[in-house]
């Protein structure tokens, strides 16, 4: 009966193969998603509107506004008080606000002469464009204090992303999409495909045990998923330089059992569902909305109210995700991450029982 | 000399260089049940959709209930009725709800439809069942309310697309009696089927071989013309002869 | 010995009592009939027997096997070919073929003796997408399947429903040969004009058996005095005829009208009673099956 196994698997690959328009989303969409966020966020400088907050409008302080206000790349909006900052940035009438220090002129001698000093500029800045925020920053202090500044005079305050999550950031929460997607979402709709199509009588009327089609169905999906895999890594790596210092290895593994969990996840669909639509429609509400709202994706989970966090706890990608950030841009290795790494083993064996157990050899 | 309710000449339908119908010719009279039978693939459905006006011929002509499908598509759909056995009725409505329904989409006012509906009702014994959900009916019982509901704006035609499949021998002559009744008030009856049996209980039958309308009679002079026994066995004695589908 | 036992068969879907008391036995080579319209519980039948479905009671057994306790030895015995096209319509005719195979365990070859009258008339198409199949060539190729493991017994669930006459007619022709080779059918359909086909028939309405005959013996059952009546006022004669004495039933058959009389029906006084139907033609009929299903459904 082995032979069996990999006729089944060669007929699942066929239907997958056949079925070309789905074939090149499933590849193409990681591809466009990390595209996206790697290059269609703009990293130009352009027009950034600066307002200024001086207690003494000392020489020193209007030779800088000067060098600023005269910079392509910056729009002077004019002196404000301390008190105006945040609603000028809230309201977007200014990207940045430079603070300076009241004896501005007094100690930016002492560092001219190389005496180590406080901070004398404070840039307050709005961070939700990242990429303009850094650049826009860094251009300030260059254009203010000049290249050979000591960094220490130079304070800068993000506000509203201060984590500064950037185009990489988003690289773990698609691949926690991804997957769910290509695994559970596909895997569901093709088990119930045969549902609906009437097929499955035929099967479940032959000696063949069910669980043995149903897996040989898994492997094809498991296969795809594993290029997406190595693909999203590779990209990430070489297209926006995430670092990935915690390990290739690690990374990979874990992804191997969130795949195995996500696969689990479809078969526990699919003996809910019995229409195709029915499976998509299960599929959308009960993974893609957890894991884009209450995953860490798009919202950090400790600003979700307090119901939400909670909730969280059961959503899968939530622990995928934070590990993979963990291992891909902090760069710490599996083992400081072996928390996620046991509660998504858990999750795995607890689907996969209870799917397995669901799953039934009658029509009933 | 009675009244010419369907009349095709050389209507032809072509896909490419596919002539799926081909130059068919024919007259139905008010009040026939006219039997519209051909093997799967010999064109019935695309002639059966000009004749309702929902796609163009590609040449020749024809008149349905006095309008030329050429140019009066619009009209046509106005005056026809059509049932089908894959779609005919809202199974999550109830009974009063889909006669209400169909009545809008037919443009009936609300007097009229009301009028109607309650003598429909009465008709088919069914006025117990107003607000019963139409998915709870036996198949009989849906088949018969769902010819009643494609006749509720008085076409002068009704297309029925294999009407009868699957019902017990005892609805499906209820069902025919229904039919009589509407050919008896003058309606034109046009079934396509591939049944054979179904096309005995026509007033005038017409077979479809690869696009050509091979036969046309009653189905008396039909059996004597192939010295068969049943509509079966003209129809097997044509449709052999065919060149398309299998 | 018998291939098929049925004792008792219930099973109900929520409140619709699909199946309710089916007893019935199928001789070994034996093909057999299941005739009704949708909803005579033929299809529940079907995956009871099939093991797909348990029964809510009663008894069946296939080969001799139990159908709940042996389900999975049952499985390997039996082909089964549902009411709906089912197989891969994105694969290949061959491919369909193959995996069938391999679902069964075994190579086509070995097979192939048994399904070639069957099979070679859709082998020019063996590259075709089964979804790309008209419904006679969709219909031998699901009958190819089911027969892939050289079943001992074959349930077939309507097979001829929305396929045309002229395919209907062969795959009766093909089933009569594969009844040759000691293979028992069992086979469902609704079209009553299919009995004659069979060795014997059990006629079904509403989840009971009606009756259980060979279809010659199922139309003796018919014992009341039948003529046929015809007029081109094909509804007024309907309406007229139902009034007259001695009539017990006028229903459309075909052409014509069929009546079912009392004994003490009057064919003289029938006809001076309808004079003005001019063209009024009676006379004696034989019964058909649906004569007989109709009867049958009125006690």
């Amino acid at each position: 009966m082995r032979g069996n196994f990999l006729s089944f698997v060669k007929k699942e690959s066929l239907h997958i193969l056949r079925d070309r328009r789905t074939m090149l989303v499933v590849m193409l969409i990681p591809v466009v998603l990390m595209i996206l966020f790697g290059f269609a966020i703009s990293t130009e400088v352009n027009n950034v509107n600066v307002a200024v907050v001086a207690p003494e409008r000392t020489d020193g302080v209007r030779d800088a506004v000067e060098r600023l206000a005269v910079n392509d790349y910056f729009t002077f909006k004019g002196y404000i008080e301390s008190d105006e900052i945040d609603e000028y940035l809230r309201s977007g009438k200014a990207t940045a606000v430079v603070v300076f220090a009241t004896d501005y002129d007094r100690r930016a001698t002492q560092a001219a002469a190389g005496i180590p000093t406080k901070p004398i500029i404070q840039v307050v800045v709005d961070a939700s464009n990242v990429n303009t925020a850094g650049s826009a920053t860094a251009y300030l202090q260059n254009i203010l204090l000049g290249t050979a500044s000591q960094q220490s005079m130079f304070e800068t305050r993000m506000l509203f992303n201060p984590q500064m999550k950037s185009a990489y950031n988003f690289v773990p929460g698609i691949m926690g999409l991804i997957f769910i997607l290509v695994c559970a979402m596909m895997t569901s709709v093709s088990i119930v495909r045969e549902k609906e199509v009437g097929t499955m009588e035929v099967l479940l009327v032959s000696p063949v045990r069910p669980f043995k089609i149903i897996f040989a169905k898994m492997i094809p999906y498991f296969v795809i998923s594993c290029i997406v895999l190595v693909t999203i890594l590779l990209l990430a790596r070489y297209l926006l330089g995430v670092p990935m210092s915690g390990g290739v290895g690690g990374i990979f593994s874990l992804s191997l059992l969130y795949l195995v969990l996500s696969l689990a996840l479809g078969l526990l669909v699919s003996t809910i569902a019995s229409t195709q639509v029915a499976a998509l429609l299960v599929s959308a509400m009960v993974m893609m909305m957890p894991i884009l709202m209450l995953s860490g994706m798009l919202f950090p989970i400790e600003n979700l109210p307090k119901f939400f966090e909670v909730v969280s706890n059961i959503v899968p990608a939530r622990w995928y995700i934070d590990a993979i950030r963990k291992m891909m841009i902090q760069g710490l290795p599996i083992v400081a991450v072996w928390k996620n790494c046991v509660i998504l083993l858990g999750m795995t064996v607890v689907l996969l029982g209870v799917s397995l157990k669901k799953f039934n050899d009658r029509l009933e | 000399m009675s009244e010419v309710v369907i009349s095709v000449r050389e209507l032809t339908k072509c896909f490419g260089d596919f002539t799926a119908v081909d130059r068919i010719s024919f007259d139905v009279e008010r009040g026939e049940i006219f039997g519209f039978l051909g093997a799967n693939g010999a064109g019935k459905t695309t002639a059966m959709r000009m004749l309702c006006g929902l796609s163009f011929p590609t040449s020749g002509s024809g008149t349905v209930a006095g309008y030329d499908i050429m140019h009066q598509g619009e009209e046509i759909k106005r005056h026809i009725g059509y049932m089908s056995q894959r779609f005919s009725l809202y199974n999550d409505l109830t009974v009063w709800e889909n006669i209400d329904l169909f009545a809008g989409i037919y443009g009936l006012s609300k007097s009229e439809t009301k009028q109607r509906a309650t003598e429909l009702l009465e008709r088919l014994n069914f006025a117990s069942e107003r607000n019963t959900l139409v998915g709870s009916l036996p198949l009989g019982w849906k088949q018969k309310l769902s010819f009643a509901i494609a006749t509720i704006h008085r076409p002068k035609v009704v297309f029925l697309d294999e009407p009868t499949g699957g019902v017990d021998p005892m609805t499906r002559r209820q069902f025919w009696e229904l039919i009589y009744e509407a050919a008896d008030r003058g309606t034109t009856i046009f079934v396509t089927t591939h049944y054979m049996d179904e096309a005995e209980y026509c007033t005038r039958v017409s077979i479809m071989v690869d696009g050509q309308v091979r036969a046309l009679d009653t189905p008396a002079r039909l059996k004597q013309q192939f010295a068969a026994e049943t509509m079966d066995e003209v129809f097997r004695t044509l449709a052999r002869g065919a060149k398309r589908g299998e | 010995m018998y291939t098929i036992e049925v004792d008792n068969l219930k099973k109900c879907y929520g409140e619709v009592q699909a199946l309710d008391g089916v007893s019935f036995r199928v001789h070994h080579g034996e093909l057999f009939g299941l005739i009704g319209p949708d909803g005579a519980g033929k299809t529940t039948l079907f995956r009871l027997l099939t093991t797909l479905i348990k029964p809510d009671s009663g008894e069946a057994k296939v080969d001799g096997l139990d159908i709940v306790a042996d389900y999975h030895a049952i499985r390997s015995r039996v082909g089964y070919m549902p009411g709906r096209f089912s197989l891969y319509p994105d694969l290949s005719v061959e491919e369909n073929l193959n995996f069938f195979a391999a679902l069964f365990g075994v190579r086509v070859e070995e097979s192939y003796e048994l399904i070639e009258p069957i099979y070679k008339q859709i082998e020019p198409f063996r590259k075709r997408r089964a979804g790309k199949l008209s419904g006679g060539m969709k219909q031998k190729l699901a009958l190819s399947c089911a027969l892939i493991h050289r079943p001992s017994v074959l349930f077939l669930d309507e097979p001829t429903t929305g396929v045309d006459a002229v395919s209907r007619s062969e795959f009766w022709d093909m089933l009569a040969g594969l009844k040759e080779r000691g293979i028992t059918i069992l086979v469902s359909t609704p079209y009553m004009d299919e009995a004659s086909r069979c060795d014997r028939i059990a006629l079904c309405n509403e989840g009971h058996i009606l009756g259980i005959d060979t279809p010659t013996g199922i139309v003796q059952q018919f014992n009341a005095p039948l003529y046929a009546i015809r007029s081109k006022r094909t509804f007024a004669l309907l309406e007229a005829a139902r009034e007259q004495q001695g009539v017990v039933q006028c229903y459309p058959f075909g052409e014509c009208h069929h009546l079912v009389a009392t004994e003490e029906f009057d064919k003289r006084l029938f006809v001076e009673a309808l004079g003005d139907f001019e063209d009024l033609e009676i006379e004696p009929t034989e019964p058909t099956i649906e004569d007989v299903f109709i009867k049958l459904m009125r006690r």
